[in-house]
């Protein structure tokens, strides 16, 4: 019985894969073929999406991008039997180029397996991190992530190995707290920066993944319970990670006793309800406590008094999800790939105006122009790309001068710039620059928990002052006083989202002047 | 007193953030090149303000957290990068902080210029001018100008919120820092306002876009003396304008005894702000205290002396001279017809110790005998002559601030968050920290409801049944082996021990066989007796609850016994803790002021101390007790008690029976009433002399922690005589010299002759701020926590305390019981805060019934309920509520046209005849007309209203009177 995957994954989902897994399905029926249709994840090759793969004596072959309509004609053509007549035919999917060239030690299973089979993971290599860090002591744990130079892959960058000590030393007894002795490890799911959606890639393709270095993790600093801080935008991966949840803990990998260890990991999905400042981890911490999600201040930290005043880890999804590889083949294999500090893979997210989006984990060290022109294959309009946006709305926007740069956490903070989570957002000759650098501000207006008086008011005023220049008011003044106040927003935010809006206003002044000297309607203004 | 404010030494300055929780030792730093040094885990902020440093600062503020929300507070600290905000930064030792540098100056200018770009620029004519930190930070500064314009996004058009009766909030004005939610959940508990909206839309909400009335706000002020601008705002304030000199003194209400500053213009009180440095509230308040003193301006306020042969008559005024000369007269020519025991006196609880202490002396002296009582007869009595017994003191055992190291509070009979809200607030925060709650009561009081407090485990009995439930704790405790050995051992009375042991062992304690009294599942009772008894810090907390009972003397001991067996005596955290109710009932009581005591709790019959009085006095003192209260009555209408000199208490509301009541005060030949009102028992008075409120007149309070704290003089006795002075003259008139010239003069003669007040003056008092006495040479600057090595009485005896069921029961004729308490916006009998605008949340009383009962009878809410009982009837609006349990009804008693206490009856505490208000069998109904007692009532009260104004019963003056009259509403 022939193999067929059609990702369930979102991307894939909204380019039409449940209707083209309906007439897949049809198209069998007619045909008198047994098939086994497999809702797999997305290999994250959007470009290519919905993407079929079949499984052929000689390996995976795939067709893509398919439109439902296309599926008669592909069937028609001998996709059943992976034969290679049609013009969306791709080949043995591993040799695809944009794949095949990639380091994928997070992403190793992103579209092969069932996400939400439990054979399928262990039969690649699932849950051996967990047998190993069943084995050894907190600290050999703990050492072991140190060793493998892993460091926060939510945009922070700090040390994961340092934050995990710091949480297995930390004294858990709060007298008269009922949640006295507890410890807990939070995955931040909250994935808010535009142009990303590697976290979600794990949730949806390899969920099981995120549970085997949520669990590690809790053996390593003594958390019993786990939360997955999930943003309410991503409902597809909340049903995969619940379903997966729920199977791991009827085959006795999550609960009081895990594989028979004596040891006990709980862990749950809460949900957050539209807020950009809920990925900063106060505030989520708020959140997910059920209170409105508004920055604290730090001291304390949360890896001392996190939530419900408890030593608490908390990393991003792909942080996590790094952990079972760092177990099962050493801290120093990971740490043999990269640069630099910057040890092991990113996952890099190619988004934007950009011809072959998706994901593509490479160590660090790669280039942007290599990743947007080698992989990205440029923009999807043809045009020359201007700008790039990397590491999310925060980020800094790169002019070509500065494409040539490695993507190393410190050679892009020398520069002004900052690698974050790894989006990369490309934007072609047409972008006005004032508009995006206004887009900052308004975005800080929008996502602001209101707390600190720079990003409360400052934000808005932002845009008031990036109109004033746009439309020629006083420009000179207003120049002095966006860069005043772009201090202002640096200097005295509390956190980081009014703290880094200056980025991208500062580095569109910075490097696209002519942007903000316009005294006829810019190119953007004539289409709108 | 004037207070020169002077923000780096004034007492109560701002320091910016609260002192850290714990400290392991000192640090030493350097601020502006300034050496300082400073606890452990102190903020940079803390550190530079107690240097004398001021950083400017808009969201921090010392009884909150700190927030971290204006960010003006930015220092630079050497070695660390950035503009750390110094209000959330501890101090490091050797760390070198500047607080004034061109980086840190610029970043304020800026963070002040984006406020005041969305903030009205009314200044000159804003409430707030002359006490706004927003306009004190913008000089502070140096803003100049506002390089954003006006032109953008503000919120300048927000509209007021007017529906709190004392306070406006003014959202145009506000800079969403957070104060008034912090404050609402750091220091009151209540959890009301919340920020609603995020970003730029953050406003501050009182609930779900709820006015501020109709939320939960209980309008404690807490958030209007936290905001920094003028957005929530006194209106009395918006009305007059800025104070110009303050007074610092003591609240006139509850037991707690908040210490406020009065702030005036001349004569005129224009708010009273609590004192940050007050030892009972430490800067908050309650609603009363707080904005509800507009009684002492209001027109039913007595202006003249008044006298009248007989009370079918209309009053005279008359000379303060001419009413003293009757009034002696009149006293004399009866104890010369019927004898000397038949007359007596009555001290107030709500007067100041100088002045319980002449009254009880007058008794003594010019009338010359020991018919002196207070209302402690009717509240606390059993507490003294209970806490006597076991303990050996007639007071609560630690201060108000011991609760914060209490692991598990049990309260019963008391409803805090009503009758002691700043105690409650303190109790509520130390519940959000972890510790847990046990409350025994018939309802489910709100302080059950604590947000963030955990679950509180009830116990909720049925009226009358107390002592069968303490005998079912201790019991458990007993025979589960928690008892503290070790401390019963050392500090306790071995026989009496032994025979409180083999009593309470006995399987009719149980709590399996209790249930069937109580009503209370066994399974709860073991519960609850394991937690106090395991417990490292177990703290009780009680009150009318436990002593308006049949058996509240019983009880009483009942509760030492608990905190015996299980060693909580003698330190923080732990104890038996009385809620005293009214402001001065400790110190009236502790005046001498029970017909068996002088002051101190010296019993009469005690040769060696009646005989220090009778030296320092001048006069032979009998040395057996005399007539308690309702010793009194029963002898009015006998025909041989005829006179009677009432300080300060409206016995005629307040006491139960109130038929029987009034039928002995209408056998009095004198009824001299000094009051500040024309109350119910003045109807009945033949002399009124007008009293004075706490702010006309010098003298002291003493809370429920035995604390002596100062009443301050703001304004002139507004008849021309303070109460002491009052006093003082009747004495005279009658023969018995006083001439004291200041109250200060009163407690130098307090302290002369009463063992614990030894220490107490005018002067200490000044520099302590407070003290709680016991106050002698032992222990010179007061005693917070009693019994710490021994007790009064050697060692601390237990007493067996077997369950008598009440006789009042549940009926066929009267099948429920109905209990009585407090609400927090009325004070006791109304007499204050029925003359403010505390009448919007509560003009009227109601009758509280479970759903189930009104079900039975028909009830719909705001039926008119009929309610009998074997002494009288009344009728009452019905209030459907699922706090009460079925079979018990409950109702308040703030206002007389209510005649709650015609309902309770004569039963009373075996040992001191404190009434049994708690448990009265009940019958309520459907009706449609008032009672016949209210007819009456309502008929008396008018004519007695009318003659009050001898002149003319229909000029215009009147008619305006009866209609603002509150007892006719």
């Amino acid at each position: 019985m022939t193999r067929i995957y059609v990702p369930r994954d979102t991307t894939a989902v909204s380019l039409g894969a449940d209707e083209v897994a309906r007439a897949l399905s049809h198209a069998a029926d007619v045909q008198g073929v047994d098939i086994t249709l497999v809702r797999n994840g997305s290999r994250g090759l959007f470009w290519l999406e919905p993407l079929i793969e079949v499984d052929t004596g000689a390996g995976r072959v795939a067709y893509g991008p398919v439109m439902p309509e296309e599926v008669p004609a592909l069937v028609e053509a001998g996709l059943l039997e992976g034969g290679a007549g049609h013009a969306l035919y791709l080949g043995p999917t591993e040799d695809i180029p944009y794949l095949k060239s990639q380091q994928r030690l997070t992403f190793a299973r992103a579209g092969i397996t069932d996400p939400v089979s439990l054979d399928e993971y262990r039969a690649h290599g699932g849950f051996e991190g967990l047998a190993v860090a069943l084995a050894q002591t907190p600290q050999q744990i703990v050492d072991e992530v140190k060793t493998s130079g892993l460091r926060g892959r939510g945009g922070a960058a700090f040390p994961a190995g340092i934050k995990w000590q710091t949480v297995l030393d930390a004294d858990s007894l709060t007298p008269n707290s009922r949640y006295s002795g507890q410890k807990f490890i939070v995955c931040n799911a909250d994935e808010g920066d535009s142009g990303t959606f590697a976290d979600r890639l794990v949730m949806e393709a390899d969920p099981y993944l995120l549970i085997e270095g949520m669990t590690i993790a809790g053996l390593a600093v003594g958390a019993e319970t786990g939360y997955i801080y999930l943003r309410s935008e991503y409902p597809l991966a909340h049903g995969v990670l619940n379903d997966a949840i729920a199977r791991a803990k009827a085959e006795g990998y999550l609960g009081d006793n895990i594989l028979k260890s004596g040891k006990a990991f709980h862990l749950e999905v809460r949900l957050g309800a539209g807020a950009y400042i809920c990925g900063e981890e106060t505030s989520l911490l708020d959140s997910l406590e059920g209170k409105r999600g508004q920055v604290r201040v730090k001291p304390p930290l949360p890896a001392l008094k996190g939530a419900f005043g408890q030593p608490t880890v908390v990393n991003n999804v792909l942080t996590l999800a790094a952990v079972p590889f760092i177990l099962a083949e050493g801290g120093s294999a990971y740490a043999d790939y990269g640069m630099g500090r910057s040890r092991g893979t990113l996952p890099f997210q190619l988004a934007g105006n950009i011809e072959r989006g998706g994901v593509v984990e490479l160590a660090f060290g790669i280039t942007l122009r290599e990743l947007m022109q080698d992989y990205g294959g440029g923009t999807a309009s043809g045009r020359p790309i201007r700008a790039v946006q990397v590491g999310g709305p925060l980020g800094a926007y790169l002019p070509e001068s500065q494409w040539d740069t490695p993507l190393d956490y410190e050679a892009y903070a020398d520069m002004g710039a900052v690698v974050g989570h790894g989006g990369i957002v490309v934007f072609d000759d047409t972008v006005d620059m004032l508009e995006q650098a206004r887009f900052a501000m308004e975005f800080c207006a929008i996502e602001s928990c209101g707390k600190c008086t720079p990003c409360r008011i400052g934000s808005t005023r932002g845009v008031e002052v990036i109109d004033r220049i746009r439309d020629n008011q006083d420009r000179d003044a207003n120049l002095i006083l966006l860069h005043d106040l772009c201090d202002t927003l640096e200097d005295g935010s509390l956190c980081a989202m009014g703290g880094m809006t200056p980025n991208p206003v500062r580095s569109a002044l910075q490097y696209f002047p002519d942007d903000f000297a316009r005294t006829t309607p810019s190119p953007m203004m004539e289409k709108s | 007193m004037l207070h020169i404010y002077d923000p780096n030494t004034a007492t109560d300055r701002d320091l910016g953030t609260p002192p850290p929780a714990m400290s392991t030792g000192t640090v030493c730093l350097s601020i502006d090149g300034k050496p300082v040094e400073v606890p452990e885990g102190t903020s940079v902020l803390r550190a530079a303000a107690l240097a004398g440093i001021q950083i400017p600062k808009l969201c921090a503020t010392d009884n909150l957290e700190a927030f971290g929300s204006c960010r003006l507070c930015a220092v630079e600290i050497e070695g660390r990068r950035g503009l750390p905000a110094s209000c959330t930064t501890p101090v490091a030792e050797g760390m070198s902080v500047n607080t004034q540098t061109d980086r840190v100056a610029k970043l304020r200018r800026n963070v002040m210029e984006l406020y005041i770009s969305d903030h009205p620029l009314d200044c000159l004519t804003c409430s707030a001018n002359g006490d706004c930190e927003l306009q004190d930070m913008a000089g502070a500064v140096g803003l100049r100008e506002v390089r954003y314009g006006y032109e953008g996004e503000n919120h300048l058009d927000a509209e007021k919120d007017t529906s709190n009766p004392y306070f406006t909030f003014d959202p145009s004005k506000c800079i969403v820092c957070s104060r008034c939610v912090r404050a609402c959940e750091e220091v009151q508990g209540t959890f009301a306002l919340t920020i609603d909206g995020r970003g730029f839309d953050s406003t501050v909400s009182a609930g779900q876009n709820d006015d501020f009335m109709d939320s939960e706000c209980v309008s404690c002020g807490a958030c209007v003396q936290a905001c920094p601008t003028a957005t929530l705002m006194e209106n009395s304030v918006i009305e007059q304008g800025q104070p110009e000199h303050s007074v610092v003194t003591t609240c006139a209400y509850c037991g707690v005894g908040c210490s406020f500053k009065a702030e005036m213009k001349g004569n005129t009180l224009v708010r009273m702000v609590p004192f940050k440095d007050g030892h009972a509230n430490h800067g908050h308040s309650c609603v009363k205290g707080r904005f509800a003193f507009g009684y002492a301006n209001h027109p039913d306020r007595l202006t003249t002396p008044m006298i009248r042969d007989h009370i079918e008559e209309p009053w005279r005024e008359v000379s303060w001279e001419d009413a003293m000369t009757f009034a002696a007269a009149r006293i004399k020519a009866i104890q010369a017809k019927y004898g000397r025991d038949s007359v007596g006196g009555i001290t107030s609880s709500r007067c100041s110790n100088e002045e319980a202490y002449l009254v009880q002396k007058l008794v003594r002296t010019a009338f010359g005998n020991n018919n002196t009582d207070t209302c402690a007869r009717v509240c606390h009595s059993p507490t003294g002559y209970g806490l006597k017994q076991t303990l050996g003191e007639s007071a609560g055992t630690q201060t108000f601030d011991s609760v914060m190291q209490s692991d598990v509070i049990i309260v019963i009979g008391a409803n805090p968050t009503d009758a002691h809200p700043v105690f409650a607030s303190q109790l509520r925060r130390r519940l959000r920290q972890g510790a847990k709650l046990i409350v025994a009561d018939p309802r489910h009081i709100d302080l059950m409801t604590t947000p963030h407090g955990g679950e509180a485990v009830h116990l909720p009995l049925k009226p009358g049944t107390n002592v069968a439930l303490v005998n079912a704790l201790a019991h458990v405790i007993i025979t589960e082996g928690l008892e503290d050995q070790a401390f019963i051992a050392e500090r306790c009375d071995p026989d009496a021990y032994a025979a409180w042991r083999a009593f309470i062992s006995d399987e009719r304690h149980a709590p399996e066989t209790t249930e069937e009294i109580t009503g209370v599942p066994a399974a709860s009772v073991r519960d609850a007796a394991r937690l106090y008894g395991e417990a490292g810090n177990g703290a009780i907390y009680y009150g009318l609850g436990v002593t308006e009972h049949s058996q509240g003397s019983t009880m009483v001991m009942g509760i030492a016994n608990l905190a015996l067996a299980t060693g909580n005596i003698g330190r923080e955290g732990v104890g038996v803790n009385p809620l005293r109710g009214q402001n001065n009932v400790q110190g009236s009581c502790d005046m001498g002021s029970f017909p068996h005591e002088l002051p101190g709790y010296q019993h009469v019959a005690l040769d060696g101390p009646r005989k220090a009085f009778e030296q320092a006095w001048g006069v032979t003192i009998d040395n057996e007790p005399g007539l308690r209260i309702p010793n009194m009555f029963d002898a009015a209408i006998d025909g041989s008690f005829k006179g009677l000199y009432v300080q300060g208490e409206d016995i005629a509301q307040s006491d139960p029976n109130t038929q029987h009541v009034e039928l002995a005060l209408s056998s009095l030949e004198c009824l001299i009433v000094q009051d500040l009102f024309l109350n119910e028992t003045a109807k009945f008075a033949h002399v009124l002399l007008p009293g004075s409120s706490f702010l006309e007149k010098d003298g002291t309070f003493t809370n429920a922690e035995r604390r002596i704290n100062r009443v301050r003089k703001v304004m002139p006795a507004l008849a021309g005589k303070e109460d002491w002075q009052i006093t003082q003259d009747l004495s005279n008139a009658l023969g018995y010299p006083m001439h004291y010239d200041h109250p200060e003069q009163i407690m130098a003669e307090i302290a002369s002759l009463t063992p614990s007040f030894r220490g107490v003056t005018y002067k200490k008092l000044d520099e302590l701020g407070s003290i709680q006495w016991p106050c002698n040479d032992e222990h010179p600057i007061g005693t917070p926590i009693m019994h710490e090595q021994d007790f009064p009485i050697g060692k601390g005896r237990f007493v067996v305390t077997d369950y008598v069921p009440t006789t009042e029961r549940a009926t066929r004729k009267f099948p429920m019981l109905l209990t009585t308490g407090r609400i927090l916006s009325q004070y006791n009998v109304g007499a204050q805060t029925r003359r403010t605008e505390n009448q919007t949340w509560h003009d009227q009383d109601f009758l509280e019934l479970h759903p189930h009962d009104a079900e039975e009878r028909g009830i719909n809410d705001g039926d008119w309920v009929g309610l009998t009982s074997r002494a009288g009837d009344t009728v009452l609006q019905a209030k459907i509520s699922t706090r009460m349990q079925p079979g018990v009804v409950y109702t308040t008693f703030h206002h007389p046209v209510s005649g709650a206490n015609v309902i309770t009856t004569d039963n009373s505490d075996w040992a001191t005849n404190c009434p049994e208000y708690k448990v009265t069998a009940v019958q309520c109904e459907k009706v449609a007309q008032p009672s016949a007692w209210q007819e009456r009532h309502r008929a008396q009260h008018k004519k007695q209203w009318g003659l009050l104004n001898t002149t003319d019963a229909n000029n215009t003056d009147l008619k305006n009177k009866e209609q603002a009259d509150p007892a006719m509403k």
